[in-house]
């Protein structure tokens, strides 16, 4: 209860300080020198927060189908043999560090928001790539021979089975790879896509600490708005799969 | 009903189960039994296509089960299995429901045949149509796993060690049910456990299964008085034959006219139950009740003739 009043006063918090940002002022201006201005108004904050979260919506949910997809399909009696394949192409999506990604992708897709969505949709799959194998391959086997004795096929056992047992499980990793997308879309301001790091870019250029504290508040908070919601989505999840709560 | 002609399964160059043959007639409960890695679960896993033979044949009603896609065979076919495997995210209700939503039953249907069954094991259904399997005992799963197994009225039920699980008294009371449920339906069952105790209880025929071959194949009564081989004497534990063989028989089958004195015992309990009540009470007699009435009595002489092995 008292962790929802705390996340309803950051939603308040967060979409009156998006709304009304000059209002802000007076709190954000002991934070410059020389005059400068204490909110970041070339682009308006909340087209660049939309900006940013259209961004990782689009690369976690591109990420999310592709591991999903790459999890089913390694973990059939037929794609079993390419198991370590798969496993080995989320692994190196990871250890690629995302400015590097960047680096690689601006020759061939120019600057903007294509190379970062790249970078954030390559970084993603790792996380929901394990956690959906860890999902489909932790079920019973009783629960599936009883899938495939009832006389199920190979399809009706992963739609009605697999999948909604397999699903909270899934949803962490959805989660993780959301949070980590959110943190790194700020470094895609510098091949000039219009994310949040725009700001903090701006304030690191210009010495001013103003910017790069509001820049990094906005990730800040939104990262802990969308870690907690997936949370509670969780949480459903795993009462509709029938575990025991608590 | 279950013929199963010369089937064999390899596993690499090991046969888990080398060539079985048994016929299992229409209503008849089948008991496999045997230590673990005998092949019996093998074997039964065969019959449903779980697992597919090396070689040899089965037949359901004279269908060979190749024949039909491996999906549509198995939804002929109840299956239950130990540790009962229900689906954690169905209801109770769901989980029932399983076999006859996929043969595309209408709704009212198959409501009604799940509150049946339910009240069938003694789940009230009101109470336990909408609960999570996690809310359940180990007896109350067991019980919903058969019933699940039973749903879309399969004429041949298998039964995978379904009461392994339980604790003696519970799995006694699950054995009885079963037996009931058979009777009433019909069902041809092929059962698989590794307890003679309950292969001799619930088998109208016992099969005996060592290291992957059908050893003996037989009517309880001839298993006891003649067992095919040491392994099946072992099984049925030396000390414990003449017992055993007396379990088999209820009061009621031995019944002689004329009364004795003392408590009465019921026609229905084994002669096994007779004779230690006639030892305990030191009573050479005992008289036989039903339904509240001495119908006759019991005498230690013809339980000690029944008990007897073949000279």
């Amino acid at each position: 209860m008292r962790l929802r009043i705390i996340m309803l006063g950051l939603v308040v918090l967060l979409g009156v300080f998006l709304a009304q940002p000059l209002a802000f002022s007076g709190l954000f201006a002991p934070l410059t020198r020389n005059g400068a201005a204490p909110i970041y108004t070339q682009t308006p904050l909340l087209t660049l927060t939309l900006h940013h979260l259209a961004l990782v919506a689009a690369s976690t949910l591109a990420a999310t189908l592709v591991s999903i997809g790459l999890a089913i399909a390694t973990t059939r009696a037929s794609g079993l043999a390419f198991l370590p394949l798969a496993r080995a192409i989320a692994n190196i999506g990871q250890t690629f560090p995302p400015v590097a990604v960047l680096a690689l992708a601006v020759p061939i897709f120019g600057f903007g928001s294509g190379p970062t969505l790249i970078a954030l949709f390559l970084y993603g799959l790792l996380p929901i790539f394990e956690t959906a194998l860890t999902g489909l391959t932790e079920i019973a086997p009783e629960t599936r021979s009883a899938a495939t004795a009832s006389g199920m096929t190979a399809w009706q056992r992963l739609v009605k089975v697999e999948l909604p047992l397999a699903w909270p499980v899934i949803l962490s990793g959805i989660r993780l790879s959301a949070v980590i997308a959110l943190s790194t879309a700020t470094i895609g301001s510098t091949v000039a896509a219009a994310t949040l790091g725009e700001v903090i870019i701006s304030g690191l250029l210009t010495g001013n600490t103003a910017f790069v504290l509001q820049g990094a508040m906005v990730v800040a908070i939104l990262a802990i708005l969308i870690n907690e919601g997936f949370l509670a989505i969780e949480a459903h999840a795993a009462r509709r799969a029938g575990r025991p709560p608590g | 009903m279950i013929e199963i002609e010369n089937v064999s399964r390899l596993y690499g160059e090991v046969a888990a189960v080398s060539h079985v043959s048994l016929d299992v007639g229409q209503s008849e409960i089948a008991v496999i039994v045997g230590t673990s890695g005998s092949g019996k679960t093998t074997l039964l896993r065969m019959v449903n296509r779980l697992v597919e033979p090396s070689s040899g044949t089965i037949r359901i009603n004279g269908r060979d089960i190749r024949d039909q896609p491996a999906p549509a065979l198995r939804r002929g076919i109840g299956y239950a299995l130990q540790g009962h495997g229900l689906f954690p995210h169905r209801t109770v209700a769901e989980n029932i429901a399983t076999v006859p939503a996929l043969l595309g039953w209408p709704q009212t249907r198959i409501r009604a045949r799940v509150d049946e069954l339910l009240s069938l094991f003694h789940l009230d259904p009101a109470l336990f149509r909408d609960r999570m399997p996690y809310e359940l005992s180990g007896g109350q799963s067991q019980r919903v796993g058969v019933a699940r197994a039973l749903a879309a009225e399969p004429p041949v039920l298998l039964m995978d060690e379904p009461f392994g699980a339980l604790d003696p008294i519970i799995r006694e009371k699950a054995q009885d049910d079963l037996a009931a449920i058979q009777k009433r339906y019909g069902t041809t069952v092929m059962l698989v456990t590794h307890d003679m105790d309950e292969a001799l209880r619930l088998g109208t025929r016992i099969g005996v299964m060592d290291g992957g071959r059908l050893v003996q194949y037989d009517r309880p009564q001839a298993i006891i008085a003649e067992p095919a081989t040491d392994f099946v004497r072992s099984l049925l534990g030396a000390g414990e034959r003449a017992l055993r063989l007396l379990s088999l028989t209820t009061i009621e089958d031995i019944l002689e006219p004329g009364d004795a004195p003392g408590e009465p015992v019921a026609a229905a309990l084994s002669l096994r139950a007779a004779l230690s009540e006639s030892l305990w009470s030191r009573r050479a007699a005992l008289p036989v009740e039903k339904d509240g009435r001495i119908i006759g009595r019991i005498t230690r002489t013809a339980l000690e003739a029944r008990a007897a092995g073949p000279l």
